[in-house]
């Protein structure tokens, strides 16, 4: 039996508005590259792979065949894994509970997403329909426009305000420009963010992130095999996996998200860790609110504080709780099913000291925050090095 | 079938609570109620969640209600037109309802924890809605 499970290896390709490739091939950059991170490993040495995407916005059908396929990893067991936006995540939860089982020693788990694939108005259908198609959608609730309430709910309550969200997308457009792999290479002022367009209220253009091509690829193996593969190997040691309801009605809450709370929950608790442990956070920021509400969620400040958090700086890299120094989903893009395997790069990479000029001395310890949706799935891991 | 002629635009045909329609369309907003445990349901529900049982009443609500949160959008998908309020509200009854804020509100009228009412719309095609209005 393994106990602990490490990642050994880590890939991901550039997030772009278009990238003039196939999923195939897109998934064969990151694979390629988490392969050769892991020591140059071969398709043979991979037990089995998990392939991570929201297949609404695949023309494949059933994807996982075809990229098993084309990365040279038949006759090897591959199937999908899907929660949305947290897809990858979720494939990483059920990896590790493949290691831990010994029923397979090494994991792939790939994630990817080609949103350019979709028109721009079949991407809005499928937003559309992320909520509950049976009472909500019918009055036309988008994506943005669930974050949207979201974010008045927390402003009335906690008086956080337009600035603070502005904040949040200054700092991600800071950290995207040192990150070559962001898809926005430009840093935006508070001043710009403020002056964007509303897309719904409060929500302006510069809240939002957008939608992306892109693939992540990481190797997990059981502790015998972790060693013999890597002198850095990263330990997973908390993890934790919770739902919501996906109608708003069916919430307690809507200035927090109740499956975050949960999960950080279990995931500390796995980890035996206090949210002041932790030396880097990667969070989903899907839109500034969602970073503001994961601060709190995750314990990084009282709930209520995360508008004074991003005012504090805390969450730069020299502050208390670095969140997002490689840009986040608002600036980095957000190909979804590729999402949660770019924050565990991110993540993998701090903790062995290779992130370059975004490096958070000395961390040891890091935090994944991967949310599904209007906050249907919420997914923590917390990663040792 | 019933379902199809709710909302602006809709996504559900077949439902076991398709007379949630025809409630509508007498002017009434219904929930349901569990017959065995009691328990209420808006958006209505066809089963318990909490005794599975399968037998539920309609039950009309007051309409009464006050605003939890709300976002008016300015860009719409294909099959809405922009710009239109969404609204969160919790009624009276203890339930929420998720649902456009009357065009009669003007944004800078709204605030959160305002009283509404919450009443069956018609619209074109013979279609039915509900809408949140200020009480």
């Amino acid at each position: 039996m393994n106990n602990r499970v490490a990642v050994v290896g880590v890939g991901q390709t550039a997030f772009t508005r278009s990238c003039g490739v196939s999923i195939r091939e897109l998934c064969f950059e990151a694979f390629k590259e988490a392969m050769q991170d892991a020591g140059n490993l071969s398709a043979k040495d991979v037990d089995a792979s998990i392939i991570c995407s929201a297949p609404e916005y695949d023309k494949q059908r059933s994807p996982s065949g075809l990229i098993a396929e084309y990365l040279g990893l038949n006759p090897k067991p591959t199937f999908l894994a899907e929660a949305i936006c947290a897809s990858s995540s979720v494939g990483t939860r059920i990896g590790l509970s493949f290691i831990r089982s010994s029923l397979h020693q090494v994991v792939a788990v790939i994630g990817f997403q080609k949103m350019s694939e979709l028109t721009s108005a079949e991407s809005q259908e499928r937003m559309l329909r992320g909520g509950d198609i049976m009472w909500e959608s019918p009055f036309g609730a988008m994506m943005p426009a669930y974050y949207a309430m979201f974010a008045r709910a927390h402003m009335n309550q906690h008086g956080t305000t337009e600035e603070q969200l502005a904040k949040v997308k200054v700092k991600s457009s800071k950290y995207s420009t040192m990150n070559p792999k962001a898809m926005y290479q430009k840093e935006i002022t508070l001043e710009k963010a403020l002056k964007s367009r509303v897309i719904t209220s409060p929500l302006k253009l510069f809240d939002c992130c957008a939608n992306a091509d892109g693939a992540s690829c990481m190797i997990l193996a059981g502790e015998d095999v972790a060693k013999k593969i890597t002198d850095t190997p990263v330990w997973i040691t908390g993890l934790g996996l919770a739902s919501a309801s996906m109608s708003l009605t069916g919430r307690k809450t809507v200035s927090s998200l109740s499956c975050a709370v949960e999960a950080g929950r279990q995931a500390y608790e796995m980890a035996d860790l206090k949210p002041d442990d932790i030396h880097v956070a990667e969070v989903h920021d899907c839109f500034t609110i969602a970073e503001i509400m994961a601060y709190e969620d995750l314990g990084f400040c009282k709930r209520g504080e995360g508008g004074k958090l991003i005012d504090d700086e805390e969450t730069y890299i020299g502050g208390r709780i670095p969140v997002n120094v490689d840009g986040g989903l608002l600036s980095k893009g957000h190909p979804i099913g590729a999402t949660g395997g770019s924050q565990i790069r991110t993540i993998v990479l701090q903790l062995r000291g290779d992130a370059g000029k975004t490096q958070v001395d000395g961390a040891e310890t890091g935090l994944v925050h991967n949310i599904g949706g209007i906050g249907l799935y919420g997914s923590v891991i917390i990663f040792r090095r | 079938m019933g379902f199809e002629k709710f909302g602006e635009v809709s996504y559900i045909t077949e439902t076991k609570v398709a007379d949630f329609v025809k409630h509508l369309e007498e002017g009434e907003i219904a929930a349901t109620k569990c017959k065995a445990c009691g328990k209420l349901f808006f958006p209505p529900r066809a089963n318990c969640i909490d005794c599975l049982s399968n037998d539920v009443e309609w039950i009309p609500l007051s309409g009464r209600g006050k605003l939890i949160t709300y976002t008016t959008a300015y860009f719409a998908p294909a099959g809405f037109e922009a710009p239109y309020t969404l609204a969160l509200a919790e009624l009276e009854e203890g339930v929420r309802v998720f649902t456009r804020l009357s065009k009669d509100v003007k944004e800078d009228e709204i605030e959160l924890g305002m009283n509404m009412r919450l009443v069956p719309v018609r619209l074109a095609g013979e279609r039915i809605t509900y809408e949140l209005r200020k009480a």
